[in-house]
Parts: C-alpha cells; sequence; structure tokens
C-alpha cells in the first residue's frame, strides 16, 4: 500500500516515471493486440465477404466522390496560387503544407472517464509527444504517450485538455476545454458581447504552438446568453468522430514544439 | 514447489493474461460504465483460493500493468488491487464457506471500495466521473462473480494448482 502511495505521488507530483511507463508501455502493448482482434476480424469480414451489389455500390459512390473532390481541387490549385500572391503582398509567412501519417486506432482506454486512444504508429514512426491527430473531418486530440510500436492519445473531449480555437467566420479567439463527455467541448470564458451563433465552426487557432492552424475542432451548438452572468455559455459538437475513427492521420508540422509540460 | 511450480504458475499468469485482455476490449458505448473489473474478480478468486501464492505483491504488479493499460496515473489501480486484495487475505477464511452468492455480496462490496479508490485517485488529477456510474461495475463484478468462479475453478482442479 505504501509502495502504490508513493507511485501514486511520484507520477501525479513529479513526472518522475516517465521513462519506466514507456518501457513497460512497450512491454504490454501486445494486450492491446489482442484485444483489438475481434474488430480486426469484422473488419477483414467487411473487406472480404460482401455481397456484388454492395461493392458495385460503394465503387459508383466512390467514383462520385471522386469526380467531386476533382473538381473541387482544380479550383483549390487556383485558389492556392492566389492565396500566396495575396501572402506575398501582405510580407507574411507562406503557409506549410503539413505531412501526415496514416495510424490505426487499436485500442480505447477501457475508463470512461479517460478519453484515450492507443494508435499502432510508435517512436519508430516518427512519432512525437503532443503531435496533433485528426481524422477526415477534424482534429482529434495530441499525442501524450509514445513507446517503441504504440502511442497514447489525449482526445480534445477528455476533462484534461483544452485548446485554443478561433471562429471561422470572425476570427474571434476563445478556448476550448474538454468536459468529459464524448462529444461535448464547452468554451470557456466568452464576454456576453462576443459575436459567437450556434452553427459556427470552430478552427484551430495555432496559438500556443502545439496544433497547426486551420483544423476544423468543433461547431457551436448552444449558446446561452444569460444577463446575470459575466460570460456565455457555449457548448460545441467535435467535427471529429470521436468514438468511431478508426483510420486517422498524424500531423507533422514544419517545425515541432517540442514538449513542454 | 519444483514437480508442479512452473505449471501452476503458468495457469495463474494466464488468467491474469486474459483479464487484462478483457479488461481492454472495446465495448458498446451503452457498455462502457458496466464493464466488471475483470482483473479484480480473478485477483480475489486466486487470493481466496491459494492465500499462500497469490497476495499483495501480485495485486501491486497486476494494478501498475493496468495503469499503464488504461493510462492512469501510476499506482491507481495499484492501491486499489492492493486493498482488494489485503481484504480478501483477511476474509478468505470466512468466505470459502460462504454460499455462492453471499461471497458475490463480499465481492460486490470489494469491487466498491476498488472503484471508490480509483474515483478518488482520479478527483486527484481532476478527471473525477461527472455521474455516480462508476460503481456500476461492482453490480456486474457480483453477477459475473459465479461463472468466474465455476471457470477459475475448473482450471485450478484440472491443472491441479496448488
Amino acid at each position: 500500500m505504501l509502495i502504490g502511495g508513493v507511485l501514486l505521488i511520484a507520477d501525479l507530483r513529479y513526472n518522475s516515471l516517465d521513462h519506466s511507463r514507456a518501457f513497460l508501455d512497450t512491454i504490454l502493448s501486445p494486450v492491446y493486440w489482442v484485444a483489438d482482434i475481434p474488430a480486426r476480424i469484422g473488419a477483414w469480414q467487411d473487406e472480404h465477404i460482401r455481397s456484388r451489389s454492395s461493392l458495385q455500390e460503394e465503387n459508383e459512390r466512390l467514383r462520385r466522390e471522386k469526380l467531386l473532390l476533382q473538381g473541387r481541387s482544380h479550383q483549390m490549385a487556383s485558389l492556392q496560387a492566389d492565396n500566396a500572391r495575396l501572402r506575398a503582398l501582405l510580407n507574411s509567412t507562406a503557409l506549410l503544407r503539413d505531412d501526415v501519417l496514416v495510424a490505426e486506432l487499436i485500442g480505447v482506454s477501457p475508463d470512461p472517464v479517460r478519453h484515450q486512444v492507443v494508435l499502432n504508429k510508435g517512436e519508430r514512426d516518427g512519432v512525437f509527444v503532443g503531435q496533433p491527430l485528426i481524422d477526415a473531418d477534424g482534429l482529434m486530440g495530441q499525442v501524450v504517450e509514445v513507446n517503441a510500436l504504440t502511442s497514447r492519445v489525449l482526445l480534445i473531449t477528455d476533462s484534461t485538455h483544452s485548446i485554443p480555437v478561433q471562429i471561422n467566420r470572425n476570427g474571434v479567439r476563445a478556448i476550448a476545454e474538454g468536459i468529459g463527455v464524448l462529444g461535448t467541448l464547452e468554451i470557456s470564458h466568452v464576454a456576453a458581447t462576443t459575436d459567437i451563433r450556434e452553427g459556427d465552426l470552430l478552427v484551430t487557432s495555432g496559438l500556443g504552438g502545439r496544433f497547426p492552424v486551420g483544423y476544423p475542432v468543433a461547431e457551436v451548438a448552444v449558446v446561452e446568453r444569460d444577463p446575470g452572468q459575466p460570460f456565455v455559455r457555449i457548448l460545441a459538437y467535435p467535427s471529429a468522430a470521436l468514438d468511431r475513427s478508426r483510420h486517422v492521420l498524424l500531423v507533422f508540422n514544419a517545425d515541432p514544439v517540442p514538449a513542454s509540460d | 514447489m519444483a514437480d508442479e511450480g512452473p505449471q501452476a504458475y503458468w495457469v495463474i499468469l494466464a488468467s491474469f493474461l486474459v483479464a487484462l485482455v478483457l479488461a481492454v476490449l472495446p465495448l458498446p458505448q451503452w457498455l462502457l460504465w458496466a464493464r466488471p473489473e475483470w482483473l479484480a474478480l480473478a485477483l480475489i478468486y486466486w487470493t481466496i483460493a491459494l492465500p499462500q501464492r497469490v497476495g499483495v505483491l501480485t495485486a501491486l504488479s497486476l494494478g501498475v500493468a493496468m495503469d499503464i493499460l488504461e493510462g492512469a496515473v501510476l499506482g491507481q489501480n495499484g492501491l486499489a488491487l492492493v486493498v482488494v486484495s489485503v481484504l480478501a487475505l483477511l476474509l478468505y477464511q470466512r468466505l470459502r464457506v460462504f454460499s455462492l452468492w453471499q461471497q458475490a455480496g463480499i465481492v460486490f462490496v470489494l469491487i466498491g471500495i476498488h472503484q471508490l479508490i480509483c474515483q478518488w485517485v482520479q478527483n486527484l488529477e481532476g478527471a473525477g466521473a461527472q455521474t455516480g456510474l462508476f460503481l456500476l461495475p461492482a453490480l456486474t463484478s457480483a453477477l459475473l462473480w459465479p461463472v468466474v468462479l465455476h471457470i477459475l475453478r475448473g482450471l485450478r482442479r484440472h491443472y491441479e494448482v496448488t
């Protein structure tokens, strides 16, 4: 019991066990691999045992999507050129395209209070602590622990996580905090007069240097203005499919800021 | 010890590994809060059955393993499981003569204590649960106790673990 107490204090207060933790985590990662097997079998069945018609349907859908995206990307090229020109005119730094690494989710923290997931990419693939994680729809979280073959990601909805955001419409800055409920973020300390509406898209602001600029984070869902309160109560729903995505992207910034906490 | 030692350890270790895998197995959203504490169940069984083999040190190492898997503060589950094992060690003589459902009642209390300690540590960290649902595993674990008991007892008798 004493050892347990000492461990608790050492980890909670001094963060002094990070190395032994990463080491033990590497040893224990097979447990996650094994626990992932049922899901893997399900995915395999999805891929291999399917009717011809459903495949054709999917093919059709993908073709349509491709056409759509191609059309958009034509526009994108000219817009990008425009953007670069304007930025040059304004003397601001060029936007750098971020590199990404595709990773697969192999585990979820069994504790419903702790919103963490385990990925199948680790130190060997160049993952680092503080690295942002996105899925097709938006920002998911950041890497908090890296070991040889896997890494652990803290989701943006965890109650110990907050992230600097701005409203896409008008650039108002705010902080989005997780409240420990999957699928809800709270925007705190927004003055009652701030121009913020339901349906506003919140994107990363890049302040703090941890997350790159411009990834969608959440959509404002509830704005409650109480004249008696100095701040508005705002709830937002994360854009990323935090509880559904299996394939995710790890983003490599142009110059990663070393983790400092 | 030399003749059946290795085999005995093998069975105990395997059951704990299975419990660890079950403990991190992905569950659907609505079942999340009701996940039985497999590790604590296996630990309680082995402590009652073989108190000379499985005790506080086993509990501590299992707890630390669980902390790592869960991404919790190191020592959270360690502390909780140590308390559970100490209580089980104090009670094992009585527990052995209890009927099945009386045992399940004690298991309910033990797992409840386990959950309370975990919750307490998480609150220290500022990540506690907002609802009382965190006590639900105590109920599901107690309901599953007869199943765990039969499986592990079968294993113990079959492999003659002493």
